[in-house]
């Protein structure tokens, strides 16, 4: 057996040792929830004709506590027009074993520590035995429960192999490297895709063809009126996608020339603007820039350092301007301004080079900051999961 | 060793740079240190131009970013909020990148839900949600909001929002703060709101440091300030925790994710001078001995 495979043998070894260890102990990659349930009624009831009805549309959403307090009739559970659901948050670790009794709860700054705790053990009991904490349904306090969300955990656990997917790369190519990448891909293309659609095809071209339809079928919210101006773009949408046909693809060039165009236009006048017109107007500064001190007197060495700066900000852009000129055979003075001006390209290089490792390393930072910290729980920068001795509080 | 050296390994080099970021990230954590942080004049004009502001003045927010690049425009993304939250303005995020959305959603419940529960959603903090076009979203929002943005992000008319009440376009925020990754992002901001409009509309930024250096140009007439990378973030962080946490000594662990991660930066960029420094005495070692160049 090699020796390279062997030593990636007891690598996998013990950090399956490693993780086998902290699941035992429970203190690795869990997700935790806090569940509100959300009760509605839907009141048909006309408030201006006692005993009429309204339509689906002019339907009052009114919550449970809502509807006891103005008096509307509450269906049982499971019956027509009422609404039952719960809906999750999630919860830090330390969050889930305060309120089911697992450790004491932090009291607030003032407040007394033996209430809270006493809270604690109430929550703690109503836990028992199912893992999940429920308070009755008071009138106006919504129900609410705390547990393991399984869900979420496999998605965390997920992130994670897919993290180590990705960077088993660095090693060589391999198939789970390939998997992961694949998925990303795919998952990617897919997102845009319906992101695409909800926010801008549904609310801002069908929305405004068929309002109504849009209103009542997926964006109740919206009010717009129909504008027939938008009958354009959907031409050449649909004309765009004549791409996909064998023989119409030529249709697909109107407005892909249109597109073109109009970008082009666009850009240009931005560029003379913002990066032409207002770059030499930026460029044209004071070359003695005079600082002065509280009492009024010229302070000689910040003034120097002031100037200093929008000398070499001159003699940077004439030399670097001057490389770029090639009009004119880069020799003799022209030569040596032209060499200046490489070095100070050579510096924004550099400049460029150091941000760009500063940004990658921030990357690698915070994958491994999660792997650590969310995954397997070595770190706690957010105290969010440490379960130490003094934090129990007898549960 | 020289040989060694020489032929080395690249991935003994990914092996290095992984225990450079490693170890910074659990003995800081486990030590509870942090390094000291001085911001710069590009973070101090950051800070200013938000702290200027007065309760109730309109803040634009476009978090123009993904997952991709978090690690570094998180901790700015989340200073940013707590900034306009200890401020009390109104905030209005958008977003130019289709995850944007989620990003915003995840400052909201760092920031918003878990410190300032007091805002209300609607009338202190809306989210807009995420509109394609990239430029063409700015373009067009600068004279008329509406015209793309009939709904918020879960899909609330425009109109019932009470803090969009007489909201027409972006010219009426009292700042823009965009954080990008890349195009759509603060170089687009810059050439087609802050521009053409100079009188109406200012603009901070933090972006990537990739985008750093192609931002710099605009400084400091077209943009004001600017948060550069991880760097940018941890400063702003330590102005906005100076001037608003309780204890600014213990700063809550949500607002210093940019100056924690400054301990694996110190180490690995110490890493890779001392790469650089052995691959250059490799090379001219190797070109006195008359070996291949």
């Amino acid at each position: 057996m090699k020796t390279e495979r062997i030593v990636w043998i007891i690598i996998l070894v013990i950090a399956g040792a490693f993780l086998l260890y902290r699941a035992s102990t429970g203190q690795l990659g869990r997700v935790y929830v806090e569940g509100t349930l959300n009760d509605f009624v839907v009141d048909y009831s006309d408030p201006d004709n006692p005993g009429g009805t309204v339509g689906k549309h002019d339907a009052r959403v009114l919550t449970v506590d809502e509807a006891s307090e103005e008096g509307v009739a509450i269906p049982e559970v499971g019956q027509p027009n009422r609404y039952q659901w719960w809906s999750y948050k999630e919860q830090s670790a330390k969050e889930f074993w305060q309120e089911t009794g697992v450790i004491a709860v932090e009291p607030e700054s003032g407040a007394d520590p033996d209430a809270a705790n006493s809270a604690a053990g109430e929550g703690a009991e109503s836990a028992a035995g199912t893992g999940a904490a429920s308070t009755p349904a008071a009138a106006a306090v919504p129900q609410m429960e705390y547990k393991l969300s399984i869900g979420r955990t496999a998605g965390l656990w997920a992130a994670a192999l897919f993290t180590l997917a990705i960077f088993s790369f660095l090693y060589r190519d391999n198939p789970f490297y390939k998997t992961a990448e694949s998925i990303v891909v795919g998952v990617s293309a897919a997102y845009w895709m319906v992101v695409g659609f909800w926010t801008v095809i549904i609310p801002n071209l069908v929305g405004r063809l068929l309002p109504a339809m849009v209103k009542g079928w997926s964006m109740p919210g919206i009010e717009p009126d129909f504008e027939w101006t938008y009958l354009f773009p959907l031409i050449l949408g649909i004309m765009l996608l004549m791409r996909l046909s064998p023989k119409g693809s030529w249709i697909s060039r109107w407005p892909l020339a249109f597109i073109i165009g109009t970008t082009a236009g666009f850009r240009m006048i931005t560029f003379i603007h913002a990066d032409f017109l207002s770059q030499i107007r930026n460029g044209i500064k004071p070359l003695y820039v005079p600082q002065y001190t509280d009492a009024g007197q010229v302070a000689a060495s910040a003034t120097f350092w002031a100037s200093l700066e929008n000398v070499l900000l001159l003699i940077g852009v004439l030399s670097c301007l001057v490389y770029f000129f090639f009009s004119i055979e880069h020799k003799g003075i022209v030569g040596k301004t032209a060499k200046l001006g490489i070095w100070f390209l050579m510096v924004t290089f550099g400049a460029a080079f150091g941000y760009t490792v500063m940004g990658r390393i921030a990357l690698l930072a915070i994958r491994l900051e999660f792997l650590f910290d969310d995954w397997l729980w070595l770190i706690d920068p957010k105290d969010l999961h440490t379960l130490t001795s003094a934090a129990t509080g007898g549960g | 060793m020289f040989e060694f050296l020489k032929n080395l390994d690249r991935r003994w080099v990914f092996l290095l740079m992984m225990l450079s970021v490693a170890i910074p990230i659990i003995v800081i954590d486990w030590l509870g240190l942090s390094l000291p942080e001085k911001p710069s004049e590009l973070a101090r004009n950051v800070f200013d131009e938000i702290d200027q502001l007065n309760e109730g003045d309109k803040v634009l927010l476009s978090f123009d970013f993904d997952p991709a690049s978090e690690g570094e425009l998180g901790p700015m993304a989340t200073s940013f909020v707590h900034h306009c939250a200890e401020k009390k303005l109104k905030m209005y995020f958008m977003a130019l990148w289709p995850v944007g959305p989620q990003m915003i959603d995840d400052s909201i419940d760092r920031v918003i839900d878990q410190y300032y529960d007091d805002l209300v959603y609607g009338e202190d903090f809306v989210n807009l949600g995420f509109k394609s076009g990239g430029e063409g979203v700015i373009k067009v929002i600068v004279t008329n909001l509406r015209e793309l943005y009939t709904t918020d992000d879960k899909g609330t008319a425009i109109d019932d929002i009470p803090m969009m009440e007489g909201v027409r376009n972006i010219r009426q925020m009292d700042l823009i703060v965009n954080v990008s990754a890349g195009s759509a992002g603060t170089k687009e901001w810059v050439q087609y709101a802050a521009t053409p409009f100079p009188d109406d509309i200012r603009i901070v930024g933090g972006c990537t440091g990739v985008q750093a250096p192609l931002l710099y140009p605009y400084i400091p007439e077209q943009l004001p300030g600017l948060l550069g990378a991880i760097k940018g973030a941890a400063e702003y962080e330590k102005l906005v925790n100076d001037a608003y946490e309780p204890d600014p000594d213990n700063p809550r662990p949500v607002f210093t994710e940019g100056l924690r991660r400054m301990g694996p930066q110190l180490v690995a960029h110490l890493l890779i001078i001392l790469l650089i420094v052995v691959a250059n005495i490799i090379y001219f070692v190797e070109r006195a001995k008359g070996g291949e160049r």
